[in-house]
């Protein structure tokens, strides 16, 4: 558990943008009708990516949408740690994994660099562009250590790496998300091995094949009551 | 550890490297085409309406027989949990698939790899699970923090609506609507009833069972819930035959699997292997060996954290299995591997894990929110040695307090890394403590600081 309130200076309103409420009507059609409340989380990650982070105003805004009370939609702003409740950094927010897989593999020097560079965590560098924070581990253990800025995962990141990163977001580029070893995702470095028989992807597989071991009347399956 | 690892097939011999050809997800690097075409290319969706046409008894007995144990980490068998669903339809109350994608133990990252590269075999397996449960929906409950899988997940997605292999009046003869939701980063919502209630739109506060959901789950109809990899590979069970998966493994323990190997070896990587592969050799063969050579070896966390880690000296011969791993007193868990070497501070890797599982709780249950936060701080001081020798046994009594005191199992989670370490390491943290009061360096550039 970790303590999380809004934070104390909030805007004077909210309103989705007429993109973002598209999308909000998009996530809401998925439920049924009376289940609405289920898109509570998707409207929230909505408002959060319009405005950077979720107010009080935008909580109460998904609450009259969804029909929810207040408090409910609060108490899932809380609740889950993805929602930002303060403003985070605007050009970079780097979520920096720091469970045991990537700690082992070297997060605590990833971790230096952040508050050399950016500073404390939790806290927007003075020009409002950087910040950072620690999370628990965000599932590419493979390709330790890693960290995730602006939603997206750099990963086999070294000090260097990442500092060269954070220079370019501030020089204004957009670096590319993924390895930064040379790797295409989580396979041996250099060293494939396994799924190299070309057996497997000349379209052999998709020939039409009897399956195994069916029940010798299929029509058997209409005998079931309708569903 | 002297049990054979024998296959019941005879064709070859178990112990060794999986062919290619028995591999089911043929495009776990993203190294080729993860679209329909490419996934059609590779197999999927072929016989598809074969599978669905032989009707929920045979899909459930077939996939009984394939002997698949659930792949989210506590290898229950899949056959027999999609045989508690109701056998019919009734008073209006519809069934619901659920599939766990919110994977967040720490060390596991395999449905990752399956959502990105090779999501048509998930959207086929769901289908045809939701077959043999008689449910026309399914929800995708993805990780908020898989933006990028999400996406991903969504275009294949929208390709099968296409194709017309989902939806309504598809090709397949059986109505299907397929979505995806996505959580916002906490943990504790891949346990499976914190799931539903976190996908009805609440805290993700796990629920009391019974009733279970196959009684009462999402919206309180008839769920189920299975993790990604359980779902993804039901197609290709079906379409080799139940024989076949069962072929691979010692007896109970069938199939190939997908291990996530982190931490200190030299290629850390995710393999499609089969089960009870020997831990040396999954280590030597595919992921490069253990950094600095095997006899660098000094502990491993082998199922994900929440299981207790064991030592070197148990990992020579041992089968990477449910079984074997269950009588070491730890698990298979999602097989994410984490291997710890000799430079590793075990106390702090198991500090950081109690780190996680305080942040984690949900603060449902009292012996769960406040013995997390215990626990970690007593195993902060562990770590630096600022502990009294007297302390290890409390901080061991109160992890048999939490331990099965709980709603869900995040409170055994918590406790367990502990216990694991204490087990096979007690004499370090011993030596820490020891070494701290009598004022000696123990860590390499600390410094004394007056006790007064």
């Amino acid at each position: 558990m970790s303590v999380r309130r809004l934070a104390k200076e909030q805007p004077a309103s909210f309103a989705f943008s007429t993109e973002s409420q598209a999308k909000a009507d998009w996530w809401k059609a998925k439920y049924p009708a009376v289940r609405k409340q289920s898109a509570v989380i998707p409207m929230l990650w909505l408002a959060q990516k319009q405005e950077g982070w979720i107010s009080e105003p935008a909580i109460q805004e998904i609450a009259k949408q969804l029909e929810m009370p207040v408090i409910r939609v609060l108490e899932v702003a809380t609740f889950y740690v993805m929602f930002q409740l303060a403003p985070v950094g605007k050009t970079a927010f780097v979520q920096l994994c720091g469970t045991t897989p990537c700690q082992l593999r070297g997060a605590l020097d990833l971790r230096s660099v952040l508050e050399k560079k950016i500073g404390p965590a939790h806290t927007v560098s003075a020009d409002g562009k950087f910040s950072w924070e620690e999370v628990e581990c965000l599932g590419a253990c493979c390709n330790a250590p890693m960290a995730a800025i602006n939603d997206y995962y750099y990963e086999d990141l070294t000090p260097e790496s990442l500092s060269a990163i954070l220079d370019d977001f501030a020089a204004g580029k957009a670096p590319q998300p993924g390895s930064y070893e040379g790797r295409k995702s989580s396979e041996p470095k250099d060293k494939v091995q396994t799924l190299t028989d070309p057996k497997l992807y000349d379209g052999s597989a998709a020939k039409k094949i009897k399956i195994p071991n069916l029940p010798e009347k299929p029509k058997k399956a209409k005998a079931e009551p309708a569903a | 550890m002297s049990a054979p690892i024998h296959s019941i097939r005879k064709a070859r011999v178990m112990v060794g490297i999986l062919e290619d050809k028995d591999r089911i997800f043929t495009n776990l690097y993203g190294l080729q085409d993860w679209g329909l075409e490419g996934a059609k290319a590779r197999g999927c969706w072929n016989g598809t309406k074969d599978i669905l046409d032989a009707g929920r008894d045979w899909i459930i007995e077939n996939m009984k027989n394939s002997g698949l144990r659930g792949r989210g980490g506590a290898g229950f068998s899949t056959g027999l949990k999609w045989s508690f669903m109701p056998k019919e339809v009734k008073d209006g109350r519809p069934h619901y698939l659920v599939v766990n994608a919110d994977e967040s133990e720490p060390g596991t990252c395999k449905d990752r790899e399956i959502m990105r590269h090779d999501p048509h075999l998930l959207i086929e397996g769901c289908l045809i699970a939701s077959r043999a449960m008689l449910a026309h929906a399914c929800y995708i409950y993805i990780r908020g923090e898989y933006v990028f899988e999400r996406e991903r997940l969504e275009a294949a997605i929208k390709q099968a609506y296409d194709a017309k292999l989902v939806g309504k009046d598809n090709v397949h003869g059986w109505d299907f609507e397929i979505y995806v939701h996505h959580g916002a980063g906490a943990y504790i919502c891949g346990e499976e009833t914190a799931l539903l209630e976190s996908l009805e739109g609440k805290k993700g506060q796990p629920r009391l069972k019974p009733p279970f959901p196959a009684g009462a789950g999402l919206y309180g109809m008839p769920t189920t819930v299975n993790n990604v990899e359980s779902i993804a590979v039901a197609g290709t069970i079906l379409r080799r035959g139940a024989s076949w998966f069962a072929g691979f493994g010692r007896p109970n323990n069938a199939g190939t699997k997908l291990f996530c190997v982190s931490g200190h070896v030299n290629l850390p990587c995710n393999v499609e292997e089969a089960m009870s592969i020997p831990f040396r050799q999954l280590m030597e063969d595919h992921c490069g060996g253990i950094r600095g050579g095997w006899g660098n070896l000094k502990a491993v966390i082998p199922g994900g954290s929440s299981v207790p880690m064991i030592p070197a000296e148990q990992c020579e011969d041992l089968p990477m299995d449910f079984d074997a791993l269950r009588n070491l007193r730890s698990g298979l868990g999602t097989a994410a591997v984490i291997v710890m070497d000799k430079s590793t501070d075990l106390v702090r890797a198991i500090a950081r894990l109690s780190y996680f599982y305080k942040h984690e709780s949900c603060g449902q249950c009292t012996p769960c929110r406040e013995g997390t936060g215990w626990m970690w701080r007593v195993m902060e001081r562990m770590a630096t040695g600022e502990a009294d020798p007297k302390e290890i046994d409390t901080l061991l009594d109160v992890t048999t307090q939490v331990e099965g005191h709980t709603i869900c199992a995040l409170g055994d989670a918590a406790a367990w890394p502990i216990q694991g370490l204490f087990r096979h390491f007690r004499h370090e943290v011993e030596e820490r403590i020891a070494s701290y009061r009598s004022g000696r360096l123990h860590v390499q550039g600390a410094k004394l600081i007056a006790a007064e």
